[in-house]
């Protein structure tokens, strides 16, 4: 999976777990909090779709490095299986 | 007999609905808690369960019909002599409700019905004055504006009616917030907790054996729940909330709380919960931890009695055997009714619930 493709999985699945964001609107660089109230159940149920969908389990102490599109893409793509 | 099937009361704060749609026609045979109806409500569609078993026989609301808590949506051909129950908003009169006999056929409303006292209910249609007014949302208000004007409506007759006082002490909660850390590192992903998990089992816990706190204030006199119900303040995106319950919060496991936790929430931002969740919680949590604020200050939902407010778990300089360490430390607090407890008895309230943060592994 290249860069752009991981990106919109993970816009994908952003946008699964919070349905009243538009996809369009999300800009990779700032982190979800700030765009759309991203919560800590938002960030749990983000853990849980990657590790489903994507296949990769990330530890709670990382929750961090899933805070935007693009940490996320950073942190994802050395771990996809 | 011939019984019939009402809209039930959803809540402390919305008197009406829009009926979207049925899910069953008559001549379909339902059960109690089947869904059969979703109404489109300030909070969303919701799905409305049936509260007995039977038989449709009629379809009284045709979708797209607005129409008050109470009224009869639906006749059903139910077993057992003919006692329908009252509709939520005319119990003001009758008596704590008693689970009737079984094999009575009544139609039973009671978990619904808990909540209805609160709720201002139309004895005639809407062209009747409203008493006493409420404030509706402000123009340029945050969220939706049937959902403000549902929020200022019930938090407006809290704070005319319901005589607050407020509480609140700073915890320690290094022992769970390591436990926690240790049961997530140490599960899958699928079974981890949130913090707020452990805040609900301690408040469900805590409420247990302790008279006061999870109940109603109806009628001018005290009713404590029949089981613990917490309902769960929902911040929903784009502004508003909804507090729905998680049913029998003390007796769940955490992990089959926080499974159910988690379906509520996502339930709740999508619109679409039951009927039954919204008019069920005896207190409810509110958790601002996210919001990185210290302490809240909650307003009691009526019929409600009692609410508990979270702020963050923030790390603090804190004295432990005469040493100051760093520790996890959140400020937990409580906004109760007057008219049922005394500080004194809301402060041991509040002393439960740190005491069983202290040793998360009786949650």
């Amino acid at each position: 999976m290249n860069r752009e493709e991981l990106a919109r999985r993970v816009l994908e699945l952003v946008t699964g777990i919070a349905p009243d964001v538009d996809a369009a609107s999300v800009i990779p660089g700032i982190d979800f909090r700030d765009q759309f109230d991203f919560d800590s159940m938002d960030t749990l149920n983000l853990a849980i779709a990657l590790h489903r969908e994507l296949g990769v389990e990330v530890p709670e102490a990382d929750y961090g490095q899933l805070a935007s599109v693009d940490k996320c893409v950073a942190y994802l793509g050395p771990r996809l299986p | 007999m011939r019984s019939e099937f009402r809209l039930p009361a959803l809540g402390a704060d919305m008197d009406e609905g829009t009926l979207l749609e049925w899910h069953v026609a008559p001549g379909a045979c339902v059960k109690r808690g089947d869904v059969v109806a979703v109404v489109e409500t300030d909070k969303g569609a919701i799905d409305v369960e049936i509260f007995l078993d039977g038989v449709v026989s009629e379809i009284v609301v045709a979708p797209g019909t607005k129409v008050p808590v109470g009224a009869v949506l639906a006749l059903l051909e139910t077993e057992g002599e003919a006692t329908a129950a009252a509709p939520a908003g005319e119990r003001q009169a009758a008596p704590a409700p008693v689970a009737p006999p079984a094999g009575q056929g009544r139609v039973d409303v009671a978990p619904v019905a808990a909540a209805a006292e609160g709720l201002k209910i139309p004895a005639a249609p809407s062209h009747q004055a409203r008493e006493p007014d409420v404030p509706v949302g402000a123009p340029g208000a945050v969220g939706a504006p049937g959902m403000r004007d549902a929020i200022a409506a019930a938090m407006s007759k809290s704070k005319r009616e319901i005589p607050h006082y407020y509480l609140s002490t700073t915890v320690d909660v290094t022992p769970a917030t390591d436990w926690l850390a240790e049961h997530n590192a140490s599960v899958p992903v699928t079974q981890r907790l949130l913090f707020a998990a452990l805040l609900l089992k301690a408040v469900a816990l805590a409420c247990r054996g302790m008279k006061g706190f999870s109940g109603f204030y109806r009628d001018g006199r005290y009713e404590q729940g029949p089981a613990v119900h917490v309902g769960v303040a929902v911040a929903l995106r784009g502004g508003g909330l909804v507090a729905p319950a998680i049913m029998d919060t003390a007796d769940k496991p955490l992990v089959a709380l926080m499974d159910d936790f988690r379906a509520l929430v996502t339930r709740a931002r999508a619109g679409r919960l039951r009927a039954s969740e919204l008019a069920a919680p005896t207190i409810i949590l509110t958790s601002l931890g996210d919001a990185s604020v210290d302490a809240v200050f909650p307003i009691i939902q009526p019929p409600q009695v009692a609410i508990v407010g979270a702020g963050a778990v923030v790390e603090r300089p804190w004295v432990v055997d005469g040493k100051v360490v760093p520790r996890q430390v959140l400020t937990l607090s409580l906004g109760a009714d007057h008219r049922v407890t005394d500080g004194r008895l809301g402060a041991q309230f509040l002393a439960r619930i740190t005491a069983l943060l202290a040793d998360p592994r009786s949650l």
